[in-house]
């Protein structure tokens, strides 16, 4: 270990001493007195890492191997500190009104971005387990969070039970893949299979790998837990779960495949293409059906994760470009939404009903526009960011001669869209219902129109993480 | 002589046992739990098999982890199920079912 390899893991360091020093002065003064300002400072931690590690350039290797940084991790790392932070700030008020506002949270969410942060510069296999789990085992607790509900609590033991689950899937063919390559280095893994023939061993390694992934991601079929843990999770949450983690994962995913894996292009094109094209189908027609619009998003984002691995199944730098944009925009879209989400009430009490909406676009003109903006991106319409992440992706799939799968992604979209006009249907020209209020904190209402506006505006430039993805896509695939 | 296939062949059926433990299992979430640390057992036999036979320490070290991960990840299930049973009053996999899915 020398100073060289401190540095690298520098912006990891800090957040997780931040986290525990965090958690000794909740324990040992006022304990959930703390939980607001505690948000609200690990909200700007989260920011100031973010900063650090979009300053750092070149690509680096520390503890042997172990832990890489290069354009690539730190493109996923400043999205994902940049999502908690937002998350955290936006959903402070409601989890305080909803008494929900303990101290644990902030820091258990810093804890777990650790582990996503971990899950992405992973450069071994074993780095990469002990990233996953840190982060799993932090969105177990804070799935279960409101401990006095029966949905909260049955939502924390269904991921708990599934999520254990995946982690034994992946480290079964964690063992296997060391035991036929020799090594858990990636760097190693990828020499193992450098002649262009995969052993079997190898590739049924290489199976369960993906297998554990695609629980992580939520892809069809291994997605049963998440409408189950979106509707029981307290909203801002879910807000987090449709966020930071799925880009972690999604990055994770894409590291393994080509650090480890890269020599296997053809073997795991395959399997990537069938969940991208079953993900993308059951994400929308499941969807149609949905009244509980946490349910609806947990579909909605199911379909997300197809249209992100039909640009993982490219296999090309273009095709990593495209995914990571696509997760950005996701992103984006999915803060404004729950922000928008976490603050409907009746009472007082949270509702998630979609008929709640009935005509609630007609009393709030700009919240209710600001809504129809993300929604029309989220199902793809035009002139919103949301179309040009899905022909970004559907694109990389033609060039890489996976027509079939664009097609099917653009039939998936259509069959999507339906379900994203109906709720705008319901804002505009549903029926007169019992209403709605809308009790949303600055920062919500910041990440709502925020989120909104940069939808629209980004249609300009992307805002010129266009480059930022493809350099980390040529860092990752070259 | 016990080689290095044995060795995978008893990992590879904990490893089955344990799944099929977690899905036809309709009695207990408690053995849902051992189920979950047989898969891991069992992939713990497998690298230290795998370390023996290629005489690199890497997959012990593995191990160590493993081991240290599944203890931390039994305490949180535990944790979650008493939750759960304070609020439900039971903990029957098949009680499980407040929301659908």
């Amino acid at each position: 270990m020398s100073s060289v390899d401190i540095q690298t893991v520098l912006p990891e360091l800090i957040l997780s001493v931040y986290a525990m020093i965090a958690l000794l002065a909740a324990v040992y003064t006022s304990k959930d007195g703390l939980a607001k300002p505690l948000t609200w400072l690990t909200g700007a931690v989260m920011v100031v890492v973010a900063l650090l590690v979009a300053g750092g350039d070149g690509a680096r290797a520390a503890f042997g191997g172990m832990f890489l940084d290069d354009a690539y991790a730190r493109f996923a790392k400043v999205a994902i500190l940049l999502a908690a932070a937002a998350v955290l700030v936006m959903g402070e008020a409601t989890m305080s009104r909803r008494g929900l506002l303990r101290f644990e949270y902030p820091i258990l969410v810093t804890l777990g971005t650790v582990g996503m942060m971990m899950m992405v510069s992973a450069g071994d296999l074993m780095a990469l387990y002990m990233g996953l789990e840190l982060q799993s085992l932090s969105l177990y607790v804070v799935a279960s969070l409101n401990r006095d509900s029966v949905k909260s609590t049955e939502a924390g033991l269904k991921y708990f039970v599934l999520g254990a689950l995946s982690s034994g899937l992946l480290l079964y063919g964690a063992s296997l893949t060391y035991g036929y390559a020799g090594t858990t280095l990636f760097s190693g893994i990828i020499q193992a299979a450098s002649d262009g023939h995969v052993g079997l061993g190898l590739l049924i390694g290489l199976v369960f790998v993906t297998a554990g992934m695609a629980f992580k991601v939520s892809a069809v079929p291994f997605h049963m837990w998440t409408p189950d843990v979106y509707e029981g999770a307290p909203t801002p949450v879910t807000a987090f779960f449709a966020t930071a983690p799925k880009l972690a994962a999604m990055g994770l995913f894409a590291r393994v495949l080509f650090d480890a894996f890269g020599q296997a292009v053809g073997d795991w094109q395959q399997i990537i293409a069938l969940l991208a094209v079953l993900s993308m189908f059951l994400g929308a027609i499941a969807a149609i059906g949905q009244t509980n619009i946490k349910r609806l998003m947990a579909y909605s984002s199911i379909a997300h994760m197809g249209f992100a691995l039909l640009g993982l199944a490219a296999g090309s730098a273009y095709g990593v470009q495209a995914m990571l944009l696509y997760m950005a925009v996701y992103l984006t879209m999915n803060i404004g939404t729950f922000a928008f989400i976490m603050s409907m009430e009746r009472d007082g009490r949270p509702i998630a009903d979609i008929s709640a909406l009935n005509q609630f676009a007609v009393k709030d003109k700009l919240r209710g526009l600001a809504m129809l903006i993300l929604l029309f991106s989220l199902a793809g319409v035009p002139p919103m960011l949301g179309f040009f992440a899905k022909y970004g992706v559907l694109i990389a799939a033609v060039q890489a001669g996976l027509t079939w799968l664009a097609v099917a992604g653009v039939v998936a979209s259509v069959i999507g869209a339906f379900y994203y006009l109906r709720i705008v249907y319901y804002m505009y020209f549903g029926e007169e219902g019992e209403g709605l209020e809308l009790k949303m904190s600055p920062a919500a209402w910041v990440a709502l129109v925020g989120s909104a506006a940069i939808v629209v505006l980004g249609v300009v430039n992307f805002f010129g993480i266009e480059t930022a993805a493809a350099a980390a896509a040529e860092a990752l695939v070259n | 002589m016990v080689g290095l296939e044995h060795y995978l062949a008893v990992g590879a059926a904990l490893f089955v046992i344990g799944i099929f433990g977690l899905f036809l299992n309709r009695k207990n979430v408690i053995i849902l739990l051992m189920s979950i640390e047989l898969m891991l057992l069992a992939v713990n036999i497998n690298l230290v098999a795998f370390s023996s036979y290629l005489g690199d320490l890497a997959g012990q070290v593995f191990t160590l982890f493993v081991l240290t991960v599944a203890a931390a990840e039994a305490a949180i299930g535990l944790a979650i199920l008493v939750s759960f049973f304070r609020n439900r009053g039971t903990i029957d996999v098949e009680d499980v079912n407040v929301m659908k899915g």
